[in-house]
């Protein structure tokens, strides 16, 4: 095993899952056999503001927090929040991103639009973008709230753990009956 | 065993581990999801106080019992408990005492970073600070001993990122053996009259001195010689943040911050050439170890405000020449591009909402305070003039009317929620009302502790244990403190709502007005109804955005719609609160068909 650390970070807005799915791409680096360590903030950012979780594996690893400028892999869940944490992300960082935008406040009351050509900015900085139609494909796999679990069937391709760690923290993470469901939507995402 | 636990459910362990027999809280960020764990342990009783102070005092209690205790709080909480905590110092304990504060550096959700590491050295009680999750259980079990062993209350110090950081830990069993907790008269050691407590207090000064000797040997406190060109004392998630920016330099791991280690400190200054403190917050280690005599860099290169990070300890290491300046810190791909902010935002269908709206409209000078509804400062909704902490909605709004013209007086609202006005409040407007303050009240009552994460509270109808219990009866209790002018009203309704709070605004002598909605967040069944969703008909909407001025998540500004653009509200979030059909003059919104 190396001694390289491999910094994910989880981007998006309040309620749209992001917790979760944090805890099981922590659970699957424990069963890999990695040390983790995983850090977000909770509190005022349940009432639909950022969110941003960060969640780190390796031999062994310190700080619970990604330093900046050093983030592997941006697994964004919004289009506008993936772009406020680009600065995290080191030089030829990877992004996996749902193709899908939710209105803040003041666009939400017409004071200003949502920001437009996102996609072509993070391109701009960082060439390797996958850009995933998460509800498109999640509906696909039989319920379109299933789109978290596709965008992270998307990220588990670009990471070197083998599949069974992968299935065996969503068995343990999803409840009994969504599973069937959510294990389509992965690996419907891990094609992509 | 090992699982993947965050700071806080391995504190819950721990203290199950350490066979803690009461838990008792009062809802904070970071604190609460430690009673939130402990409550799943069937061997400890978890309860929710009213306030931090009742929380340790009941602590305090199972401890003078016989029992394990613990008592968890956020930071600010600390404040509340002070009172007991200085003096149990002196009484000491009989079964072990824990108490958590969680600080909140960088104040994610908080009012102020105060750093509670200045309590100990205040109360002359040692504190321990864990910097993984292993460690929070770890010390918390530890912490235990310590307090049987040095007869003292324990503090245990988290931050935020350790509370909510998530990390391995291995599990062990609960200890047994214990001695059964019973009545044990013992006034001289509790009964804290002058008399007794001056026998008592030379024993917390002598208690002290032990504990600092003893440290230099514990095994929580650790010296790791690397590079001997470069010492760095740190504690807390600091610790891992050294590892990580600078790992050959030799640290001094703290985890037990006060007293402190001096022998332990002094070999490792006579170790290293150059001796630093990388702490958050206050120069608490720093300030010490300079009385010692010994020459230490801190926080004359170090921030005081904020928290650190991996990036801002490699910055000012980079900037005092011991990190290659090329090294500083990655300079990020792409320059920050500006977009819109993010902030929270009153959930939809919220009850809170109205009243802020009517508050606005009615221009009232509103004095605020702490939860969901500190959020009705934000545009647009505009409406509170002040908050301190929580309980100060009712002395401020007093406060206010004493001074200012008479003609300005109708216009002073005080606004607190209902788990806040019972922390803080009740005393509040016990003394706006035998001190006649023509100033208006408004207990926005959603019967949940709702900005913490929704806990049960003592209007809820349940504990933490979830057993059914008496439910506070707010008009009543109003009514016994004394208050004359006591209405309810229902939130959702803006005309009652405007009505009624500007008749009482008016009146020049206290009253309150008490909402009845509950937070839609409650999962309670049959608490929170959701209502049939409301639409907006395009053909009679004129574009005048009245709908807007409340700040409704559900309601979004579609400008491609129509030549000056439409309302539109999301089915899936309307609860069908109806407020917004209240402010549309054109009756283009209605119940969906
Ligand atoms: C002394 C202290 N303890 C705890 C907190 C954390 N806290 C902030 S608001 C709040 C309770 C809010 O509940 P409520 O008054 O019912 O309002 P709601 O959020 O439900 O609208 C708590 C526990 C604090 N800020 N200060």
């Amino acid at each position: 095993m190396s001694d390289q650390v491999t910094n994910i970070l989880l981007v998006g807005v309040g309620g749209q899952g992001i917790l979760l799915a944090s805890e099981i791409l922590s659970e699957t680096f424990m069963l890999a056999g990695f040390d983790v360590k995983k850090s977000e903030i909770h509190g005022m950012s349940q009432r639909g503001g950022s969110v941003v979780s960060h969640v780190r594996y390796g031999k062994e690893v310190f700080s619970p927090i990604v330093p900046e400028g050093e983030g592997d892999i941006l697994f964004g869940f919004e289009l506008m929040e993936t772009c406020r944490s680009l600065p995290l992300l080191k030089k030829g960082g990877k992004v996996v991103v749902n193709d899908l935008c939710i209105a803040p406040p003041s666009v939400l009351m017409g004071q200003e639009p949502y920001p437009e050509g996102l996609v072509d900015r993070i391109r701009a900085g960082f060439p390797d973008v996958l850009l995933v139609d998460g509800q498109q494909l999640a509906t696909e796999a039989g319920n379109p709230r299933a789109a978290n679990t596709v965008l992270l069937g998307a990220v588990s391709k670009r990471l070197d753990i083998a599949e069974e760690f992968w299935l065996a923290a969503l068995e343990k993470m999803v409840p009994k009956k969504a599973f069937a469901v959510n294990l389509k939507a992965f690996l419907l995402g891990r094609e992509l | 065993m090992k699982e993947i636990l965050s700071g806080n459910e391995a504190i819950a362990r721990g203290a199950f581990e350490a066979g803690c027999r009461v838990a008792c809280a009062y809802p904070g960020t970071p604190s609460t999801e430690i009673l939130e764990n402990t409550v799943n342990y069937k061997e400890i009783d978890s309860s929710w106080a009213p306030n931090e102070k009742v929380a340790l005092e009941v602590a305090i209690g199972a401890s003078f019992g016989g029992g394990r205790a613990l008592a968890t709080m956020k930071h600010v909480g600390v404040n509340v408990a002070a009172d007991p905590l200085f003096t149990l110092s002196y009484t000491g304990v009989n079964g072990g005492l824990v108490l958590v504060t969680a600080d909140d550096p960088e104040m994610h959700s908080s009012q102020n970073e105060q750093d509670n590491r200045n309590y100990a050295k205040f109360a002359k009680v040692p504190l321990l600070e864990p910097s993984d999750s292993q460690e929070c259980k770890d010390f918390t079990r530890l912490a235990f001993e310590l307090s049987e062993q040095y007869d003292t209350p324990v503090m245990l110090r988290t931050t935020t990122r350790i509370s909510h950081s998530k990390s391995i830990v291995a599990l062990g069993d609960r200890v047994t053996g214990l001695p059964e907790p019973k009545l044990v008269k013992n006034a001289a050691k509790l009964v804290m009259l002058p008399g007794n407590a001056r026998v008592r207090h030379p024993l917390v000064e002598e208690r002290i001195v032990r504990l600092g000797a003893d440290g230099a040997t514990m095994a929580l406190n650790r010296l790791e010689l690397r590079d001997p060109s470069i010492g760095i004392i740190t504690s807390g998630v600091c610790y891992q943040y050294v590892r990580e920016v600078l790992p050959h330099a030799s640290t001094l791991k703290l985890g037990m911050v006060h007293p402190l280690p001096a022998a332990l400190i002094r070999e490792f200054a006579a170790k290293v050439a150059k001796l630093y403190v990388v702490e958050e917050l206050d120069p608490f280690i720093e300030e010490q170890v300079k009385a010692m005599g010994i020459a230490v860099a801190g926080k004359d290169i170090f921030p005081i405000c904020g928290e650190l990070t991996p990036g801002r300890i490699r910055q000012v290491f980079a900037k005092a020449g011991v990190i290659p300046a090329d090294q500083a810190a990655p300079q990020p791909e792409t320059a920050a591009i500006p977009l819109p902010p993010r902030p929270p935002n009153m959930c939809p269908g919220c009850p809170h909402r109205g009243v802020f709206y009517a508050l606005n409209q009615l221009k009232a000078y509103v004095t605020g305070d702490i939860g969901c509804y500190t959020l009705g400062f934000m545009p647009p909704l505009s409406a509170m003039d002040t908050c301190i902490c929580m309980g100060a909605s009712i002395g401020t709004a007093t406060g206010v009317v004493k001074v200012v013209p008479e003609e300005e007086r109708n216009k002073v609202v005080a606004v607190i929620g209902d788990s806040t006005f019972l922390h803080t409040g009740i005393n509040g407007l016990m003394d706006m009302v035998y001190n006649n303050a023509p100033a208006t009240l408004v207990i926005l009552d959603n019967r949940i502790t709702a900005m913490t994460g929704r806990q049960d509270n003592p209007a809820s109808g349940f504990t933490l244990m979830n057993d059914p219990t008496n439910s506070i009866d707010f008009p009543l209790l109003c009514k016994s403190l004394g208050g004359k002018h006591i209405r309810t009203i229902n939130p959702f309704d803006l005309e009652q709502t405007r009505t009624v709070l500007q008749e009482e605004m008016n009146r020049p002598e206290p009253s309150v007005i008490i909402t009845n909605k509950p937070c839609v967040l409650v999962k309670r069944e049959g608490v929170f109804q959701k209502g049939p969703v409301y639409t907006v008909e395009a053909e009679k909407c004129t574009s005048c955005r009245a709908c807007l001025k409340i700040g409704c998540p559900a309601i979004e500004w579609r400008s491609g719609a129509g030549a000056k653009g439409k309302a539109y509200i999301d089915p899936l979030l309307c609860t069908g609160c109806d407020v917004c059909r209240q402010l549309c003059k054109f009756d283009a919104i209605g119940r969906s068909k």
